[in-house]
């Protein structure tokens, strides 16, 4: 809600008046400068994108204006006037709507009750209020149901949830972190409609993304961080291209990592024969799934997320029984086999869920680094620390992890230097098979190149790799063959070199399956 | 068995439901905010000596009833200070109330063990319904915290379903750091939480010690302020399910001391050879069964458990 006093915001602006300025801002965490004199200036009707690599300082410049964190210098000027934001509850009352990446739903109330939670009317009138909620929705095509529980939705429907609540609460500006990490391409395209009409009715949105033709797509301005500082003004997207773009962001032009042309031609080191899997829910995920890997080899596994990849990579590490199939590494049935048995026979595992599932959050980075081989650092009974240490310093230098001090928490670790931290560790003891669930997703461009990098490396080293990913540009780039996956089912194989984009993304949407020049 | 029999069994079974329901909705009021509380037997000792001492002084019982569910409340701010304030391990916290709780009470109620008091609470005898033949003692000539007990529950169950302060109240209880992010203060919710489940734990006690037993001992409380944290669980954290587990566990508790004397044979079967001891265990095997089936069902959707039950809250400062 806008103050008292504060012009309205009239419809089809975009004309130039200032909403939100944030100037100098600078937050200091411990061991860490997030922002060093920020600026961002964002204008109404406008979609305002926020660009920088990991680390940059953009969730935390956001999260400054969103009145998570107060800053340590700099000014928040809001309708042209300063504001102090002491909590989210003071600049939720200033017009500033926030979508964090981790939604703040409540998952067993409903839709309309997490809408109108913590600005609702002291008696809930339910037919009102739902009738309410479901017109809010409508004006923005936002497709939702306001009684269902908020635990039965998707991810893309949950997201429209949040968008609902910073609109019930009259938000002039709505701050998306990197919304579309978790959409499909289909939910990613109505959000850009949804976030389109917000701007036409005179609303601003500030949009954090790395998806450079996303943001040239849906973006009107950009403002660009790198180490905390902006280093490019708000400046009109009109006329920019995706290079001009990335460069802005690293200071130079990215390029995208290419594996060598030449055919792999080793022995199968990974051979799944008729694998299924049930999902978390206990349905069928999975339907008889065969894959063959061979030594040297990048297979790339497309797919719309939530098309079984998950559980494909999951029941290959062991983490999931299969219910029917086998699984033969380097010819060797690993079917009925532990995740450390897999593990021993050569199996690398880099799960999607990097900070949940790969590493321990609240554990240093010498205990992450060695859970994998700590049997090997062993001193009689106990633990040779001063070897962990070494073998952590070693494996630190090695993958260009950049860290304070090894016995920190990895927490404290952004997205990329975590990657590499896991997939280090991963491919120590030089495994015969790499899994890579997601392993560049929500990374920025350096911690890409690097991942990237890594896995062709081992591709030449005679690694096998399965690569599970839904960045189409980075698996038609660095994949030999690519499996498309479409409801639990290999719906195509193809050769990368011989379709395009279109003809992929429609082996995805499950259009009819055709194999077009691939070989198994 | 004769009617007299029949009928005495469930007068006390509305009696003893009144107890534990009383007590057990405070408890579901407070967990429904994240906050367990495992005083309620210290609370429920304290209620009944302070009720009782201060009905005995002022001759009034419903003043004593007041004063108990104030005190209950106290009692409550100390957990409220060190788990919530102070976000302390809740469970030694409720822990340490109960055994606190129930060693003061018994220190200060030294002199009114024994004492008989006049200033009871009597049956309300509702004209012209209190003499119809089975259900007239049963449902109409109760008590009247039995009736206040009915109402409080449907007020519990409208204020936590159809009010913005419920909403919040059930919102915190499932994630406060949500809560918190839209702008309602997670102490404030909390707290009041716990001390409005205080003050129905120390009313209970004092219909304990105002009526049902009409005196105070040491032992008074007898673990039905266990039962009550049970029915919580057992009620699936609903008012109205509550209501209906306290009449099944009341049943039980008013089984307990009369099933010796019941000249009753089901299919050959003596009832009074049930073992008292085993009826009291009732409650607690059938909390266990809930709590079992919840878990089988929590496989395809949310367990009814408040989901940031006993997680303390503080705001991250990355």
């Amino acid at each position: 809600m806008s103050a008292p006093g504060d012009a309205a915001v009239s419809p089809g602006a975009g004309d130039g008046r200032v909403v939100v300025d944030l100037r100098g801002i600078r937050k200091e965490f411990p061991g860490v400068v997030a922002c060093d004199g920020a600026n961002l200036t964002v204008r109404a009707g406008t979609i305002h994108a926020l660009l920088g690599e990991n680390g940059a300082g953009k969730t935390s410049l956001v999260n400054v204006l969103g009145g998570v964190y107060l800053p340590d210098a700099g000014e928040i000027w809001v309708h042209g006037r300063q504001r102090q934001f002491h909590s989210p509850a003071d600049a939720i009352a200033a017009g500033i709507g926030m979508v964090h990446q981790e939604f703040r739903l409540v998952p067993t109330l409903t839709v309309f009750e997490n809408v109108v939670l913590g600005s609702a009317p002291r008696y809930l009138d339910m037919g009102q209020i739902i009738e309410r909620v479901a017109h809010l929705a409508a004006t923005y095509s936002l497709q939702t149901d306001p009684s269902r529980p908020v635990w039965q939705l998707s991810v893309g429907e949950r997201q429209r949830v949040e968008i609902l609540k910073a609109l019930w609460r009259d938000a002039d500006v709505l701050v998306l972190d990197e919304p579309t990490a978790v959409l499909t391409p289909a939910e990613a395209a109505d959000l850009g409609l949804t976030l389109r009409s917000m701007a036409d009715r005179g609303r601003s949105v500030v949009y954090i993304s790395h998806k450079l033709d996303e943001v040239l797509s849906v973006c009107d301005e950009a403002t660009v961080l790198r180490g905390g500082v902006t280093v490019a003004r708000p400046r009109s997207l009109a006329g920019v291209d995706r290079s001009e773009l990335a460069e802005m962001m690293v200071g130079e032009a990215a390029t995208q990592i290419q594996r060598p042309a030449e055919r792999p031609s080793g022995d199968i080191v990974l051979e799944l024969a008729g694998v299924s899997a049930l999902s978390d829910r206990g349905l069928p995920a999975l339907h008889s799934v065969d894959i063959d890997v061979r030594a040297g080899e990048i297979v790339g596994v497309a797919g719309v997320s939530g098309n079984g990849q998950r559980e494909l990579a999951e029941a290959i590490a062991g983490l999931r029984p299969t219910t029917a199939g086998t699984m033969l590494l380097a010819g060797v049935d690993i079917t009925g086999a532990s995740p450390r048995g897999r593990s021993r026979a050569g199996l690398a595992y880099v799960p999607e869920d990097r900070l949940g599932m790969g590493l321990a959050p609240a554990m240093s980075v010498v205990d992450n680094a060695v859970v994998r081989s700590y049997r090997s650092m062993r001193r009689r009974m106990m633990l040779d620390l001063r070897g962990c240490e070494d073998f952590c310093r070693r494996l630190v230098e090695r993958f260009g992890v950049q860290v304070g001090r090894i016995h920190e928490p990895v927490s404290a670790l952004s997205g990329g230097n975590l990657q590499r931290l896991l997939l280090g560790r991963e491919l120590t003891g030089e495994p015969k098979m790499l899994v890579a669930a997601q392993p560049t997703r929500g990374l920025d461009v350096a911690g890409i190149a690097a991942i990237q990098e890594q896995i062709v490396a081992q591709r030449a080293a005679g690694v096998g790799v399965l690569l599970i990913s839904e960045d189409l540009d980075e698996l038609l780039a660095l994949s030999d063959r690519l499996v498309v996956m479409y409801e639990g089912q290999v719906a195509a194989l193809m050769d990368p070199t011989q379709v395009t984009r279109a003809e992929v993304g429609a082996a995805m949407a499950g259009s009819a399956a055709t194999a077009s020049g691939g070989n198994s | 068995m004769s009617e007299a029999a029949v009928v005495g069994l469930l007068v006390a079974t509305v009696q003893f439901a009144t107890l534990v329901y009383l007590a057990g909705l405070g408890e579901l009021i407070a967990e429904r905010s994240g906050v367990l509380n495992l005083g309620v037997e210290g609370m429920m000792a304290m209620g009944a000596v302070s009720g009782f001492m201060m009905a005995l002084a002022t001759d009034r019982p419903w003043i004593g009833f007041a004063f108990a569910a104030l005190v209950g409340m106290a009692v409550a701010g100390v957990h409220a200070l060190v788990s919530v304030v102070m976000g302390a391990g809740q469970v030694v916290s409720g822990l340490a109330i109960t055994i606190g709780g129930l060693g003061f009470a018994a220190f200060i109620g030294q002199d009114a063990v024994r004492e008989r008091a006049d200033a009871v609470f009597t049956d309300l005898g509702i004209a012209g319904l209190a003499d119809i033949r089975w259900v007239g003692p049963i449902l109409f000539n109760q008590p009247p915290v039995v009736y206040l007990a009915g109402l409080l529950g449907i007020a519990a169950w409208f204020v936590l379903n159809r009010t913005r302060l419920g909403l919040a109240l059930r919102a915190v209880g499932e994630s406060a750091s949500t809560t918190d992010s839209v702008g309602h203060s997670v102490t404030l919710l909390r707290s009041g939480a716990v001390l409005i489940g205080g003050a129905f734990a120390g009313a209970a006690g004092a219909f304990l010690s105002l009526y049902m037993a009409a005196g105070w001992t040491e032992g008074l409380i007898a673990g039905r302020g266990w039962i009550a944290v049970a029915l919580v669980i057992f009620g699936a954290w609903r008012p109205g399910r509550l209501a209906a587990g306290s009449l099944l566990f009341g049943f039980t508790l008013a089984l307990q001391p009369r099933v010796q004397t019941f000249d009753l044979s089901i299919f050959g079967f003596e009832i009074n050879t049930i073992s008292p001891a085993l009826l009291g265990i009732l409650p607690f095997l059938l909390t266990v069964v809930v709590l079992i089936a919840i878990s089988f069902r929590a496989r395809h959707r949310p367990s009814p458990a408040p989901a940031a039950l006993t997680l303390p809250y503080r705001r991250e400062e990355r």
